[in-house]
């Protein structure tokens, strides 16, 4: 069967193409973060590792890259502990404006970014309120918390009530079944949704951009120096958050599986 | 919600819901939070779209007014821009949608039997939201430049006008805007077409069926869920952005899309009425056309 045959090669070599198209950008970036740049890192000059000792040598790029870390670990809490809360009461609880609650979570993602952004920055404005750090934070949290929601929510409808029933006939207190059981259970989702709210934190600019006066984020900065040349410090930040990220996703995937096969074993 | 496409996790079966003070305790915050920071922004973005300038004032400062007609101003003004942001968005939308399902395709149902080469490339999938938005627009920028070994490659081959340019072009802003939004494309398609019944592909050519039509008449209608969520998180951050456009990244002073005429009118001149009115037509646009199409592609529940 000729056609069974073509089809065979054609699949998978088109799904190997297409994956390494997608990570043409991150290859050039890592690449040209070694790159011997002089004042703005477009053509290649020779390899050093100059920008990878001494990434703090632009202070800037440095400063800007402490500020996305602080939003994202602040805006990352309040986030995960609105959003979880919810995530527990929408599977948990009846109550009344159930579907308008719903609306209002799902609204936000459904909303342009630039909206958003806009509209924090009208409220601000009407308000008098002074732009800066805080307000990137407030921002943040707003769009982290639906993503949270949404993640969380997956993981609380999948936990087995019997287990907290049977914590409870062993007299365990409300506190204690939460605290012993309930919330052990949830940490992984809730992991992912505080993994996730970083990442969307971490890497957002257009809310940012509006929110934020005078100062930066690392987008931030990568926006404002992108018409006169990005310093290849900041190709490095970004490899090495790169290689963070992708071994922390690689570790979680295989310890998961790893997890999977000895559940397996015992069944 | 959209999102439910994404979820694999199956649901256990829940004891009917308790009615009690905790939820609202637990509910509280958050809706608060949102309601502060999302629906009133909203309310301040309508008011803002409506006011006037002070008479004799500075630029940047207006009065709450009922001025209507900046709608019709910034449609008279922008209307190119806010048709191309959606001709971009659409373009975008289909070209990820058709980049995508092949590779989606591949990794949920040929490459089954290979659970860790489906996880390898689910993460490669997700690898660019590892790497900053900006600067993976910005490599882009570089390899489509006038003197990389892309376009000068294709020059010498005659397949590009010797003074032809990449970046600067509708082509270029459209290609960025498909490649920043592959992956939301990819994922959804890939939780949904992962759960598809092989079976049923099967007793599509035991009767008789041709390979396309089994495709069109099962596999597609079976990934619905999938592609309508894909469409939505593709569409929307593609309509409302503006960094592909921005000319200091793969755009031109042709193609300012909406989001640009919305951050200049803001942040740039300081004219926040035309930029709110901008705000809001982009949205209600938005909602409007993703309500009509969620209810003509059958899959409400989504929502």
């Amino acid at each position: 069967m000729k056609r069974w045959s073509l089809g065979k090669w054609l699949l998978p070599t088109y799904a190997g193409l297409a994956l390494l198209f997608l990570l043409v950008p991150i290859a050039y970036t890592f690449v040209f973060s070694f790159n011997d740049s002089i004042k703005s890192n477009i053509s290649w000059r020779g390899f050093t590792l100059n920008n990878w000792l001494n990434v703090c040598a632009k202070q800037d790029v440095c400063e800007a890259f402490g500020n996305s870390l602080l939003v994202g670990v602040v805006a990352t809490i309040i986030a995960t502990t609105l959003g979880t809360m919810i995530a527990i009461a929408l599977v948990r609880y009846r109550f009344r404006f159930r579907s308008s609650i719903s609306l209002l979570l799902f609204l936000p993602m459904a909303t342009p970014e630039v909206v958003l952004g806009a509209g924090l920055a009208a409220e601000f404005l009407t308000a008098g309120v002074q732009k800066g750090i805080v307000t990137i934070i407030i921002a943040h949290t707003m769009f982290c918390i639906s993503f949270v929601v949404v993640t969380v929510k997956a993981r609380v409808a999948s936990l087995d009530p019997s287990l907290e029933e049977a914590g409870r006939d062993l007299y365990g207190s409300p506190r204690q079944v939460f605290w012993r059981i309930t919330f052990p259970l949830l940490l992984p989702g809730i992991v992912a949704a505080a993994l996730l709210s970083f990442a969307l934190s971490f890497d957002d600019f257009i809310i940012t951009s509006f929110n934020s006066g005078t100062a930066t984020t690392f987008p931030k900065f990568i926006y404002t120096a992108a018409a006169r040349g990005i310093p290849a410090e900041a190709n490095v930040i970004a490899s090495a958050v790169f290689i963070l990220a992708i071994v922390l996703v690689i570790g979680q995937q295989v310890t998961s599986a790893l997890r999977a096969k000895r559940t397996g074993a015992l069944r | 919600m959209a999102f439910a496409a994404f979820s694999t996790a199956e649901q256990v079966e829940q004891k009917p819901r308790r009615r009690s003070r905790i939820a609202l305790l637990l509910l509280l915050p958050g809706i608060l939070y949102l309601a502060l920071f999302f629906l009133v922004p909203l309310v301040a973005l309508l008011m803002t779209s409506l006011q006037a300038p002070v008479e004799f004032g500075d630029i940047g400062e207006y009065e709450t007014a009922f001025r209507w007609e900046n709608y019709q101003t910034v449609i008279s003004l922008y209307g190119e821009h806010i048709i191309r942001s959606f001709t971009y968005a659409v373009l975008a939308t289909i070209f990820a949608l058709l980049f995508s399902y092949p590779l989606a395709y591949f990794i949920g149902v040929v490459a089954r039997p290979w659970p860790l080469l489906q996880k390898l490339m689910l993460v490669m999938v997700i690898a660019p939201f590892f790497i900053s938005f900006l600067l993976r627009t910005l490599a882009w920028k570089q390899l489509l430049a006038d003197e990389s070994p892309i376009v000068t490659g294709l020059k010498a081959l005659s397949l590009l006008a010797p003074d032809a340019h990449v970046t600067g072009t509708a082509f270029s802003v459209v290609f960025g805007l498909t490649y920043n939004f592959i992956p939301f494309m990819t994922l959804p398609l890939f939780a949904s077409l992962e759960r598809l019944d092989t079976r049923l592909l099967e007793a599509g050519g035991d009767l008789y069926a041709k390979p396309a039509t089994t495709f069109f008449k099962v596999t597609v209608p079976l990934s619905m869920p999938g592609i309508v969520a894909g469409v939505l998180l593709t569409f929307i951050p593609a309509a409302g952005d503006y960094i592909n456009a921005s000319s200091a990244f793969l755009g031109g002073s042709s193609t300012a899309m909406i989001g640009n005429v919305i951050e200049s009118n803001f942040l740039v001149v300081l004219n926040y009425p035309s930029a709110a009115a901008l705000s809001i037509i982009l949205m209600a646009a938005i909602l409007v056309m993703v309500t009509v199409y969620v209810k003509r592609s059958g899959t409400e529940e989504l929502l």
